[in-house]
């Protein structure tokens, strides 16, 4: 597995948990490296399931909303699986606001997301 | 730059480069003043968010990353309102003409969300005639206190 700098990759069963390492993911020179990251998971790694937490999360810009969108995209033409969990009420009224909601596959708690694999 | 208090009012002007990243030297003391003005973490998120998109916007849009083009940034915190104008040199935009990025074939669009974020998060923002400068603010609700 590739090393990287703002992603924490782990496995819980069959499905990749994937985490972010910063708590505001808002410049551009960051998403961007957040975006190639992400989509080496699914291109290096060849990994199907994955899990978003954003545990860690405090902020997010629209840009890194559109970084999301594509690497849900890429996920989807691979025939894998993504979903999100442990957002924070403020973003996740980022999600309802701009009904980004009805693309992704929003859950509650980890385990949650999890067992919905 | 000049960051000056009145009695409860904390009020910063300030002219950033247009290059990315520049916007930090406002939104980490703009963030600093709404906590010690006692906003709360929601609010704070807001105001955050809707100044970056701005800011960003007048930096990559209007100016388009020209190194001789200045963003004008005043903002004014007080415990029940904050104002935060941002103006930039290009000609301007008719913020009414950004297609609604909630339509069915829009969803998936990569960008296009930063004004509707803007519009959501703050109690009103105006853009000037040309479309280059925008004022926001945030008034805070009964429900805040």
């Amino acid at each position: 597995m590739p090393s990287h700098k703002r992603i924490d990759v782990s496995k819980v069963g069959d499905v990749t948990v994937v985490k972010f390492v910063d708590r505001k993911i808002l410049d551009e020179a960051g998403i961007q490296e957040l975006g190639a990251e992400l989509f080496s998971v699914v291109e290096h790694d060849n990994r199907r399931s994955i899990l978003v937490n954003f545990d860690n999360v405090d902020f997010l810009s629209s840009a890194a909303l559109g970084k999301l969108i594509t690497f849900d995209r890429k996920v989807k033409s691979v025939q894998g699986r993504l979903k999100m969990c442990n957002i924070r009420p403020e973003i996740l009224e980022v999600f309802q606001i701009t009904k980004l909601n009805k693309v992704f596959d929003i859950r509650g708690e980890e385990a949650e997301a999890i067992s919905a694999f | 730059m000049s960051d000056q208090t009145s009695p409860g009012v904390w009020q910063l002007s300030i002219d950033l480069p247009s290059e990315r990243g520049s916007n930090r030297r406002v939104t980490d003391e703009l963030l600093t003043q709404l906590g010690a003005h006692g906003w709360p973490p929601a609010d704070v998120f807001a105001v955050h968010l809707a100044v970056e998109e701005a800011i960003v916007n007048a930096i990559v849009h209007g100016n388009k990353l020209d190194v001789k083009k200045k963003v004008r940034v005043e903002c004014e915190v007080s415990a029940d309102r904050v104002r935060v104008a941002i103006a930039d040199e290009g000609p301007g935009f008719d913020p009414g003409s950004v297609p609604d990025c909630t339509a069915e074939e829009r969803l998936e669009a990569p960008s296009g969300r930063g004004v509707m974020l803007m519009r959501s998060f703050m109690t009103s923002i105006e853009y000037n005639a040309a479309g280059n400068a925008v004022m926001l603010e945030k008034v805070r609700g009964p429900a805040d206190s």
